[in-house]
């Protein structure tokens, strides 16, 4: 996925253990990790140490960075003082190719053309050194 | 009836909607005091006792406890937020069974609107900007409480095509109740109309959608059968108390229109020997109008996807079949953060005959579902006003 870097970040930002912290490396090199299991095949994110299935250590996975919208709401109104300049935005659960589901923010669509179902991909904001978010936008004819 | 079946005794509330004079722990002390009294029970006679709240010591079992001066031999603090109610009655009812304890009281207490405004749905409730655990995969995107249940009715509009005048009803409703009972917050009437135009906080959700911010307690005595036949009060039984979860962060949902209902609520039908069809009255945690169509389709009353429809027939409202949060539920009473206390002891209300204006005609079987979370813990607790 494509990385945007210089961001100046003033928003929540994660605060990762050993476990987590590979996630938001990846991202900052351009790729989306979540976990499968190596014994039962089982999928997962948010990352853990163990599978929820079957309580063995997980691996990392490659993700395409494809997925599609589940399902999303348009945030109108927030006191938070992080976030309360920027409305209206959109908050997601992506459904990625691979199964697993990931919130984050659908950005480049007007919030009018938002739809469930809708074909997206990721790309990262690397908000510190080495540690980059994701974040969705449509997936159109010129990024396939 | 066995001499140690538990039934609750005793039901008081703390002052409601806006109550500046109290504390959390001062709405504790009152409702307690209130249901203490409305049961006719002495305070010492208390062997068990539970609580949860958001933060701080009133919402702590063991805070509580030495405070009130309760000298337990069983505790719990189970906190599974607004539903924990209904799993303290599950637990409740397991320890007075197994002879653990004999009278146990359950107490809430929140000065929310007081101490915070309404900030609860939409404000800045995860303060820290570096967020650990499980939070951290939600926390940098900005989705305030209202948002989980937005993207809940998002998916359930997609999926079904449940439309938001069908969840307006719901609202609609439950202000009927609330305009019957004289310390709601909102009393008004209310149309489809006022809901639809009401602003949009976070799509589908408009703010006639959400429940209202206040503050408020409540607290209940439960005891044995046996015990009961000195007091007053008609005791109220516990035919079926269940809990389930499917998450605690909304982003672990799974397919986001099943609710853990769909586990606890046939188990407490079963322990009770009942069917949706044998319920009078539902007490539903309405902390959205999406809430309650959740709830209702996963404990059976309707199919999966009908809940909108069914809703939309009129059974919920004042004078139907299954009359919906008598005492004006969190849309238009209150809701001081976590309201499953209330469901609770509106329902000894009905089952006692005692709802004044309210009153279903009848009521013999009362369901309270309590979510808490995001739809994450369901508790459902089947009670009823005579022996079966």
């Amino acid at each position: 996925m494509e990385v945007i870097r210089g961001i100046e970040w003033n928003k929540p930002i994660p605060d990762p253990d050993a476990i987590e912290a590979p996630f938001y490396a990846a991202a900052s090199r351009g790729e989306l990790l979540y976990q499968l299991c190596p014994a039962c095949e089982h999928v997962q994110f948010y990352p853990r140490g163990l599978c929820t299935e079957c309580g063995t250590t997980p691996e990392w996975a490659t993700a395409s960075g494809r997925g599609e919208v589940y399902t999303f709401t348009v945030i109108r109104q927030t006191h938070s003082e992080a976030f309360k300049n920027q409305v209206p935005y959109a908050v997601a659960m992506i459904e990625l190719a691979e199964g697993v589901k990931m919130m984050g923010n659908l950005t480049d669509c007007p919030i009018d053309e938002i739809r469930v179902g809708m074909a997206v991909e990721a790309y990262a904001l690397e908000v510190a050194d080495d540690f980059a978010l994701p974040f969705w936008r449509p997936l159109t004819a010129t990024s396939g | 009836m066995k001499a140690r079946d538990p039934v609750i005794v005793g039901i008081g509330e703390s002052d409601y909607p806006k109550a500046p004079h109290l504390s959390g722990i001062g709405h504790h002390v009152q409702a307690t005091q209130r249901a203490l009294a409305d049961a006719g029970i002495e305070k010492r006679e208390i062997d068990g006792y539970m609580c949860a709240g958001m933060a701080g010591e009133a919402g702590m079992a063991v805070a509580m406890a030495e405070y009130l001066g309760i000298r337990h031999r069983y505790i719990d603090s189970t906190m599974t937020g607004g539903a924990s109610f209904e799993f303290h009655v599950q637990h409740a009812a397991a320890a007075i069974r197994a002879g653990l304890c004999d009278t146990v009281l359950v107490s809430y207490g929140s000065d929310y609107l007081s101490r915070m405004g309404r900030t609860l749905g939409t404000g800045d409730f995860r303060q820290t900007r570096s967020v650990a655990g499980p939070t951290m995969w939600e926390a940098p995107y900005g989705l305030p409480l209202v948002g989980s249940y937005a993207m809940i009715a998002q998916r359930h509009m997609a999926e079904f095509g449940t439309r938001p005048e069908q969840l307006a009803e719901v609202a609609v409703g439950v202000r009927e109740y609330a305009g019957l009972n004289p310390n709601a917050m909102y009393r008004d009437p209310l149309t489809v109309d006022d809901v639809l135009s009401s602003r949009m906080i976070a799509d589908p959700l408009h703010k006639l959608d959400c429940c209202v911010v206040s503050d408020g307690g409540g607290a209940f005595v439960m005891t044995t059968e046996e015990r009961a036949r000195d007091l007053a009060k008609p005791p109220i039984r516990i035919l079926g108390a269940a809990g389930a979860q499917t998450h605690w962060n909304i982003s672990q949902m799974g397919d986001f229109v099943t609710s853990a209902a769909v586990r606890s609520g046939p188990e407490a039908f079963e322990q009770a020997g009942l069917r949706p069809d044998d319920v009078d009255t539902i007490q539903f945690y309405d902390s959205f109008t999406i809430t309650v169509l959740m709830l209702l389709e996963d404990h059976g009353f309707c199919k999966k996807g009908e809940g909108g429809a069914f809703i939309a027939e009129g059974h919920l409202k004042r004078g139907g079949r299954l009359p919906l949060n008598t005492d004006g539920g969190g849309l238009s009473s209150c809701h001081s953060g976590m309201r499953g206390i209330h469901l609770i002891i509106e329902a000894v209300r009905q089952l006692r005959g005692s709802a004044g204006a309210a009153q279903v005609p009848d009521a013999r079987i009362a369901l309270c579902a309590g979510s808490g979370g995001y739809l994450s813990c369901i508790g459902s607790v089947l009670l009823g006003s005579e022996a079966r």
